[in-house]
């Protein structure tokens, strides 16, 4: 099994296990390669990729064409703020006036769940989902289970609770089926405004308090609350929230094993955690982050392997 | 092609030229090309240090997969190996170490891996095969085992007792 089963990334939920164990294979040797003195290799100059972000990202976006420089890859970004988006072109259009330019990948964000997916039956060039809406985060959930298996020795037979606002979160979705391919248990714990209706049918529970679901898990994941998709009042008061829901240190030591902490970020410090938990030895938010670079190569230069020459 | 008896001597006698050359190692590194020129590597470094007494050599592994010039020209996705360099390879010698120098590419994609790791004051090549008339690149090597006349689809494949059950060299 050398080669991906799809030619785009649009979602977890399209790819199949062998997909899955040959991104990790090819990102522990990428990782090798960004802790080199000299940390590029020039397997893709003679690709081109345009990240088009019509939503905010920074670290998504950095890690991105970190991926794409470090493999030697031609590199044209843009927001959607300063682009003809705001002029009324649609998205078909705008994508393939890029691709006119002699583009071979589009890596998108859009706020529309499923935007990639269209994107990806509509244009010819090889899509990588960024992030749809509140759909799928696919290469996040990807360097969230690498993370695990780097940390735990594997990803299989793990227990995982996804903490936080799963009703606004791509993240959790693709977390979630990430997991359970990888053959991991998850569990998401929340205040119940936060934790869409039918989630039991993608095979998760649901555990409402915080100790009860950290006492489960090996592994706690815990998620943003996006206030920017909020449009009414999910819950009292953030204080509330952080009551609730907030791991602090104290919480973590009465525990009576440790757990890893991560989080997808950016972080509300004081919030989802404190500051003594994400920066304490249990939590590998950092290490996600350089995870993040060796995924993302990964994903690039397999699929970069299968556009035709 | 070869036999086990003569792959040992040819073993020997590479291991001796290296030491002529080379006299304690205190500046050279040895570098086995992945996949198949680690075998060979560590069989140089097993001798050199068990038969010869040579002390403190530093061997590594490097992987040329990202380096190699036919990304997306095969049908297949090029599959990469484990590099393993733990040391700078700045003004040391390198010597590159593979089983069977063909058309020079895979050699050609080391020299620019290499320079990731460090500028080394020098490279040398070690083959234990050397396939005349098939270079598409003015690189030859400066030890070499048993030079051969293969013509273009034959191939050579060169055996291990560590992975294939026997130390042997074949003409397919």
């Amino acid at each position: 099994m050398s080669e991906l089963t799809v030619n785009h990334l649009l979602g977890i939920k399209y790819l199949q296990k062998q997909d899955i164990d040959l991104i990790f294979e090819t990102a522990d040797h990428f990782k090798e390669v960004i802790n080199r003195p000299i940390k590029k290799v020039p397997s893709l100059r003679d690709i081109t990729i345009a990240n088009i972000f019509f939503e905010n990202s920074t670290r998504t976006k950095l890690s991105f064409e970190l991926a794409q420089k470090r493999l030697s890859a031609d590199v044209i970004s843009f927001s959607a703020a300063q682009s003809s988006v705001k002029k009324g072109e649609t998205l078909i259009d705008t994508v393939n006036n890029i691709l006119s330019m002699k583009v071979d990948m589009v890596v998108m964000r859009h706020s529309h769940p499923g935007a990639a997916y269209f994107l990806s039956q509509n244009v010819k060039a090889s899509i990588i989902n960024a992030g749809d809406g509140a759909h799928e985060h696919p290469t996040q959930g990807l360097l969230d289970s690498y993370s695990i298996r780097e940390r735990l020795g594997e990803v299989g037979g793990k227990k995982v609770v996804i903490v936080g606002d799963i009703l606004h979160s791509r993240v959790a979705l693709s977390n979630i089926y990430a997991l359970q391919m990888q053959g991991a248990e998850v569990k998401v714990c929340g205040p119940k405004t936060l934790i869409p209706k039918y989630i039991e049918s993608l095979g998760v529970t649901v555990e409402p308090n915080l100790r009860k679901a950290l006492e489960w898990c090996d592994v706690a994941n815990m998620l943003r609350v996006q206030n920017e998709r909020m449009d009414v009042n999910y819950f009292p008061s953030t204080r509330e929230y952080a009551q609730q829901y907030g791991v602090d240190k104290a919480l973590l030591d009465s525990l009576n094993k440790e757990i890893v902490i991560m989080h997808p970020g950016p972080i509300n410090r004081g919030v989802e955690i404190t500051s003594d938990v994400a920066d304490s030895q249990q939590s590998v938010i950092l290490d996600q982050v350089e995870n993040g670079v060796a995924v993302r190569m990964a994903v690039i230069y397999l699929l970069a392997s299968k556009l035709q020459q | 092609m070869l036999t086990s008896k003569e792959v040992n001597i040819i073993l020997h006698r590479l291991a001796c030229q290296l030491i002529e050359n080379h006299l304690d190692f205190s500046n050279t590194v040895l570098i086995g090309i992945q996949p198949r020129g680690a075998y060979l590597a560590k069989r140089i470094q097993h001798l050199l240090e068990n038969d010869y007494h040579i002390n403190n050599l530093q061997l590594g592994f490097l992987d040329i997969t990202f380096f190699r010039d036919d990304f997306r020209r095969g049908e297949k996705t090029l599959e990469a190996n484990k590099t393993q360099i733990d040391f700078l390879v700045e003004d040391k010698k390198v010597v590159f170490i593979d089983d069977v120098l063909f058309t020079g590419r895979s050699i050609n994609a080391a020299l620019t891996a290499v320079q990731s790791f460090g500028r080394p004051s020098e490279v040398e090549l070690l083959v234990l095969i050397d396939r005349r008339f098939s270079r598409h690149l003015p690189i030859q090597p400066d030890y070499r085992g048993r030079q051969v006349d293969a013509i273009q689809d034959e191939k050579v494949k060169v055996c291990w007792s560590e992975k294939d059950g026997e130390d042997a060299v074949y003409l397919v």
